[in-house]
């Protein structure tokens, strides 16, 4: 089983990316890495990425989050996150990251929010 | 604080960290610490093996990384050990500071840090790093 599955559908301009499994070093950063530049290479520019299902990341999967947010506003885009287990809200507050990426619990929510 | 102890000699490769992680936090457990600090050791060990793979033996499979774990009635105490070119943890800048924060990597030392009570690293003159971290219970 892959260490990172990512399944997507659309809600309009907005392409949501359901994650489960594990954001770490390895396998889980680059599954990621690319599925967000294959969207960005089709021009969906919009991602709520939902990380309901991931219940641990490392650094290496911090770092890959903030590198996806880099790359989309650099293309114009948004990126939002929905469903922060209480971890990884822990350690997106721990590094303070959840002053730079907008978080929701609900997806109705985050939809709304996409300009 | 010996009152077990374990040693684990793992590849330079970055599929060997989850199962040097997962072995310390079991390890932990079996020494008595709760669910919360497992889920602490398991993370700086997964960054600090991360680094010697990495950053200090740079994934040469000519390298080994030392994991050394013990265990007393109120502490466990974890070595992680390179054969690198030695590490000075004052050259990371601080992750949460402005001007880093939108950096895609260093953060793994903050971490670290962050999950464990005490944390030294070390890198002696006959060369490699060691990080020695204890987390209390």
């Amino acid at each position: 089983m892959a260490e990172l599955s990512i399944r997507e559908r659309a809600a309009g301009d907005v392409t949501i990316l359901d994650m489960d499994g594990r954001i770490t070093i390895g396998e889980g950063s680059v599954a990621l890495r690319s599925a967000v530049r294959r969207m960005l290479e089709e021009g969906k520019k919009k991602i709520l990425l939902n990380l309901a299902g991931v219940g641990y990341i490392d650094s290496s999967g911090i770092g890959e989050l903030v590198s996806s947010y880099t790359a989309i506003n650099k293309e114009g885009g948004q990126l939002k996150l929905l469903s922060l287990t209480q971890k990884l809200q822990d350690l997106l507050t721990i590094t303070k990251l959840l002053t730079v990426f907008d978080a929701y619990d609900e997806e109705a929510e985050a939809l709304s929010n996409f300009k | 604080m010996t009152d077990q102890a374990t040693r684990l000699v793992l590849p330079s490769h970055i599929e060997a960290v989850a199962d040097a992680a997962a072995a310390a936090a079991e390890f932990a457990r079996t020494c008595g610490i709760g669910d919360d600090a497992a889920f602490g050791i398991d993370m700086a060990v997964r960054e600090a093996i991360t680094n010697a793979i990495v950053h200090g033996n740079k994934e040469d499979d000519t390298k080994q990384v030392e994991l050394s774990l013990s265990c007393g009635q109120r502490a466990v105490e974890i070595q992680v050990k390179d054969e690198g070119e030695g590490f000075d943890p004052g050259s990371v800048p601080d992750p949460t500071s402005p001007e880093n924060i939108l950096k895609t990597s260093g953060r793994g030392n903050f971490l670290i840090r962050t999950f464990m009570d005490e944390v030294e690293w070390s890198s002696p003159s006959e060369g490699g790093t060691t990080v020695r971290m204890v987390k209390r219970f």
